[in-house]
């Protein structure tokens, strides 16, 4: 563990993205107790340009309410759908991909057959549509983001699987009387742990800018105010009143930078590369 | 090669049906009765003529039977009617696909030459200032929402800068013709095009970057440099043409992004392409349209894989002769 | 009569902070004369091929010359701006490396490679370097040279491709041709036509050859003088014979008396005792590249009809070429891989038509130990519990299979303290004494070593071999080895397989098929094995 932490220090920018991710994460916890009325309540006259008002640093939108507000309840959307939609398509990615490269043959084209077709298909276009289709709500849209993201990760898992599957020390674990279930609990699964942490946390990175995506087109949850939704109640007025647009957009962009930046830092602290050759 | 192309094509067919299937369902799991909300589009909402058009749509016959009506259908190009638009989807989206196919295909264009361009300036200076400013702006590029950048764009460009326009597909009323509309054209296709193609320069500069560093660590790079040979040939000859195999894989895998991603950039541009069909659709909850766009993005998106992957077999001999 | 090409002298390569030493190569100095082939001999990690390197300019990242001097031609190579360096580099210094396989550009037509060499130098025009080209390949004794030249390197062999590096290093004339190990990754008939190769060339263009190598045999089959490099330093040098026969260095001793003999005793173990194991008439052919709507499927006949008998207390080789089926043999027999037909009768069982419980129970009898150190051991877990996670599954309490992993670490050597401890805390050797320990644990009667020591330095090969034999004797282990390598064979088996093309060509007593093989197959096999005549010298010698 310390020795983690000291590999992953060294990347300078995964540690400004913790920094980041950790600001985040304090103003979506305390944004019920610093703003205790709803972000969609009108406070101000429509329009107020930042720092015009002290109460109201980030100004209000079209219908008088405090950007500040919905920057912070945002920051609970991002964070609850991001991390949400990733394990549940880590749910279906890992079986899936565990059970292909496993167990090959024809499980294996199988399942693949299927990955293969949920990577082809436009993922942003199906997730539009199944969004609309079963109504924009917070819950089609965890779904409708997890269905279109497992597939890398049931690829990955497979690779991995495929690769540790053939490793002499499964071999001998076979040979030594152990269960498949037992194996692929404790000999391939725990091995593929380290790809998998680095990918789920691009991952929620994707899935941030998913949701946000799918607000900004009208299809958010209508109850609960998110970055996206602001961008694009903002779109038509773009001219008059940048600032509606501009800092959720910032909001966003600093966090899935962050979650990229703690993703990079993983990898090398997970996957110290090797290479020193022995000659 | 023939061979080749026609089990790719074959491929691509039977991922176009398992499509159509799935928006066949999909179409079914829409909210209210298709035969009700046409016959509220049709502004006649009694119960004589949702019957007669259950009939006369098949609506009162088994599932699979509909679902074979359906696939028909779409043989003979029928992607289903909007009640709306007043007119068939196929025409709908016919009128609007070269619009997107110029603006991703540019998007494509510029992505995959500034991106690659930037990837291998960054791995021959790795660790330099340059390479840390490329990487860094790749890295932001990256994480920056592809509407907001295009929306920024608008107001930096064309309102406050007046640069270039924002808005369109040609300037209305301008009646350019010949070479001035095609300039007229271009001129307003640079800020879709860049914007959509932003995300995807990232991701093939970072991919460029770390392929031609993994190449060069290679053993035929350390026999070239035996050779005697110049660094810039073996930068070009050795390490670049290896390095762009995956590249050109993952462009491949992308392009479904790129076509969904048309939809943020048309709707931000008012680009009259599928992408804008689709959010006009949304807006009006016209399911018909929405899955028609859907089917037909796919449609693009297995060409453009086609079009990679006959790329990787002229670059690649294992896969040309072996 | 001494008439140096090159000379080293004191030369020091620093090593990156962090590495296990502080210097790559510390203090050495030698010279490379003209017409002679000198070998620098050492064990991984000794250093050996940095100095060539250094020669080159072609250091690793981050290691770099920190004193001494490379001169050549009344220059020292070390003061050399990059671009003097291009200029000498593949024009007076020649390089050949070990991995044929990926030595060479897979996307480019080996003419255009070997042209290549012409052109970084400026030389000939386009079609005078083609013309070239095909020369130097007929030169290197390319069957069908003018395929060749349109061929890309996937579509040639190991051996092929080797002769294709040899033939770009000699594009130029050079001066100097360093070739670092570059038999290593090639089969033992393919070494001995590379080896010829490289001593016939050399002769006729009187260069100065570096050639290192890790393996004394090669040494005695083509060097004329040798240098002995352990941790950075040379700890011996001299002629070939001086060094191979009269070693003074204790390091020199020490790994020349590893270096396993080709002497064989006449009598044979266990001949007369019951069989453990019997197989018969074993097949497994496999199809690869085809499946659904693939095309040009091809078909591998991995095993054809083997048959054997293991007696109680036997060591039976099975000896091949890479591609020769012996490994599958072994994986069928415990099926880690599906045998199509043929019986493997064992306990009262036949192995090949178990399945379930009933063969998860038969395994128990049959086990494993495996090539790569690194590899058979999972990273994440404590060697405790690798051990005793076979009898856990058998069964056994986790107390009595934590208690017999700690004696059975102690019987392979290791201390019982290496239980909470993890596979990477320990060496290669010390790895596969682990896997030694895993493979007793469910108390097998018959114990399957899979090229278990070729992954191992000569000297740390000798002390497992001395371990498999130790245990086999005191637990009265049947044992079937795995290898390709004739010299570790003659020194373990009993018995003796051959293997080609996934047939069985010859069978018998050690003794018989090292001084009386019958197959014509055999024989070249034999013939092949580098510096034997120096051995066979020595056995009748001593």
């Amino acid at each position: 563990m310390k020795d983690f932490w000291k590999r992953y220090s060294r990347n300078r920018g995964a540690v400004i993205g913790l920094v980041i991710l950790a600001i985040v994460v304090v103003v979506a916890i305390l944004a019920p107790l610093v703003f205790p009325q709803s972000p969609w309540r009108m406070v101000q006259r429509p329009f107020l340009p930042p720092l015009s008002m002290d109460q109201y640093p980030l100004g209000t939108d079209a219908l008088g309410r405090d950007v500040m507000a919905g920057l912070a309840y945002g920051a609970q959307v991002s964070l609850l759908v991001g991390l949400v939609s990733t394990v549940a398509a880590l749910l279906i990615g890992i079986p899936i991909g565990a059970l292909a490269g496993y167990f090959g043959g024809w499980a294996d084209d199988a399942l693949m057959r299927f990955t293969e077709f949920f990577q082809t298909v436009p993922s942003f276009a199906l997730a539009i549509v199944l969004v609309a289709i079963f109504q924009p709500s917070i819950y089609s849209i965890i779904a409708a983001i997890a269905i279109v993201s497992w597939p890398p990760v049931a690829r990955l898992v497979r690779g991995e699987v495929l690769s540790l599957r053939s490793r002499e020390y499964v071999e001998a674990a076979i040979l030594s009387g152990q269960k498949s279930g037992t194996i692929i609990m404790r000999q391939v699964l725990p091995n593929t742990i380290s790809p998998i942490i680095v990918l789920a946390s691009l991952m929620v990175a994707t899935a941030i800018l998913l949701e946000s995506s799918l607000s900004f087109l009208g299809l958010g949850d209508p109850n609960m105010m998110s970055w996206g939704y602001m961008i694009g109640a903002a779109r038509t007025v773009i001219r008059q009143a940048w600032w509606l647009s501009f800092f959720p957009g910032v909001a966003i962009l600093l966090t899935v930078l962050a979650l990229n930046l703690i993703g990079e830092g993983l990898n090398d602290a997970l996957n110290p590369r090797l290479a020193r050759k022995g000659k | 090669m023939l061979r080749f192309i026609l089990m790719r094509l074959g491929k691509a067919v039977i991922i176009l049906i398992a499509i159509l299937i799935l928006n066949f369902f999909l179409i079914h799991a829409a909210p209210g009765d298709p035969a009700a909300v046409m016959a509220g589009e049709a502004g006649a909402a009694d119960e004589k003529f949702i019957a007669d058009l259950r009939e006369q749509f098949g609506l009162d016959k088994p599932l699979l039977t509909q679902l074979g009506i359906y696939l028909g259908g779409v043989l003979q190009l029928d992607l289903g009617f909007s009640y709306r638009q007043q007119m068939p989807v196929a025409d709908l989206i016919f009128d609007r696909l070269p619009a997107t196919l110029i603006l991703t295909l540019t998007a494509f264009v510029i992505a995959l030459t500034l991106g690659t361009i930037a990837g291998v300036l960054a791995s021959a200076r790795v660790g330099k200032w340059s390479d840390t400013f490329i990487s860094t702006l790749a890295l932001l590029f990256y994480a920056t929402p592809l509407y907001w950048a295009a929306l920024m764009a608008v107001l930096v460009f064309s309102v406050y800068l007046n640069w270039l326009p924002g808005f369109g597909y040609e300037t209305v009323g301008a009646n350019h013709e010949g070479f001035a509309r095609l300039l007229d054209i271009a001129k307003h296709l640079i800020l879709p095009a860049t914007t959509l193609g932003l995300f995807f320069m990232a991701v093939y500069m970072r991919m460029t970057r770390a392929s031609m560093l993994e190449v060069s660590q290679l053993d035929f790079v350390k026999t070239a440099r035996a050779k005697g040979l110049k660094p810039g040939i073996i930068q070009r000859r050795h390490i670049f043409r290896n390095a762009m195999l995956p590249v050109v894989t993952l462009a491949g895998l992308q392009a479904g992004q790129l076509v969904g991603g048309a939809v943020l950039t048309e709707t931000v541009f008012a680009w009259p392409g599928i992408g804008r069909l689709m959010f006009e659709a949304l807006a009006q909850r016209d399911y018909n349209v929405l899955l028609g766009v859907f089917f037909v993005s796919a449609a693009m998106v297995l060409l453009f894989n086609l079009i990679t992957d006959i790329l990787y077999r002229f670059v690649d001999p294992r896969i040309r002769v072996g | 009569m001494s008439n140096p090409v090159l000379s080293i002298r004191n030369l020091r390569i620093a090593l990156p902070e962090g590495a296990d030493r502080e210097f790559a190569v510390d203090d050495v100095s030698y010279d490379l004369n003209k017409g002679e082939i000198l070998c620098i001999v050492g064990e991984s990690g000794s250093g050996k091929s940095m100095s060539a390197n250094a020669m080159m300019g072609l250091l690793p990242d981050l290691v770099r010359p920190v004193g001494g001097e490379i001169m050549f031609d009344g220059i020292d190579l070390l003061t050399l701006s990059e671009n003097q360096l291009m200029d000498l580099r593949g024009r007076r210094i020649a390089m050949i490396f070990q991995e044929p396989m990926s030595a060479l550009n897979p996307l480019m037509r080996i003419e255009d490679q070997i042209a290549e060499v012409f052109e970084a130098h400026n030389l000939l025009s386009p079609k005078e370097r083609s013309a070239r080209a095909l020369e130097l390949l007929k030169e290197v004794g390319i069957p069908d040279p003018e395929k060749a030249m349109r061929a890309y390197p996937f579509q040639l062999s190991g051996g092929q491709r080797q002769r294709v590096m040899i033939a770009m290093a000699l594009a130029l004339e050079p001066e100097i041709l360093i070739a670092d190990e570059p038999t290593t990754a090639l089969d033992v008939t393919t070494q001995a036509q590379i080896l010829e190769l490289i001593r016939e060339l050399q002769k006729k263009h009187g260069m100065a050859v570096m050639f290192i190598t890790h393996d004394f045999g090669v040494v005695a089959e083509i060097a004329d003088r040798v240098a002995v490099m352990q941790y950075g330093r040379i700890v011996e040098a001299g002629t070939a014979d001086e060094v191979l026969d009269n070693p003074s260095h204790d390091y020199t001793k020490k790994l020349i008396a590893a270096i396993p003999t080709l002497a064989t005793d006449q009598a044979v173990a266990g001949i007369d005792k019951a069989p453990v194991l019997e197989v018969e008439g074993l097949c497994k052919t496999y199809v690869t590249g085809g499946g659904f709507l693939g095309r040009n499927p091809r078909v591998v006949k991995a095993v054809q009809n083997v048959s054997f008998t293991l007696a109680e207390g036997e060591t039976l080789g099975i000896v091949g070429e890479s591609g020769s089926g012996k490994s599958s043999v072994g994986r069928c027999l415990v099926r880690l891989m599906e045998p199509d037909e043929g019986m493997v009768r064992l306990g009262g069982h036949d192995m090949a038509k178990l399945k379930g419980e009933a063969l998860r129970e038969a395994r128990k009898s049959i086990q494993m130990i495996f090539q790569d150190p690194y590899a058979s051991l999972n990273p994440r877990s404590k060697i405790g519990r690798i051990i005793a996670e076979g009898p856990m599954a058998h069964g056994v309490s986790k107390g009595e299979a934590y208690a017999n992993a700690e004696r059975l670490l102690e019987l392979v050597g290791l201390d019982a303290s290496a239980i909470d401890r993890y596979p990477h805390e320990f060496s290669g050797g010390q790895r596969q004494r682990i896997g030694i320990a895993r493979a007793l644990a469910l108390e097998p009667r018959v114990i399957i070593a899979d090229e278990a020591v070729s992954a191992l330095d000569v000297s740390i090969q000798a002390q497992v071999l001395d371990l498999l034999a130790e245990l086999k004797e005191r637990l009265n282990l049947a044992l079937i080895f795995i290898t390709h390598d004739l010299r570790v064979a003659a020194q373990i088996c009993d018995r003796i397989a051959v293997m080609q093309k996934g047939e069985v060509v010859e069978l018998g007593p050690a003794y018989d098929i090292f001084n009386n093989p019958k197959s014509g197959y055999t024989r070249s096999l034999i013939e092949a094995i580098p510096g034997r005549e120096k051995d066979l010298a020595a056995v009748t010698v001593g």
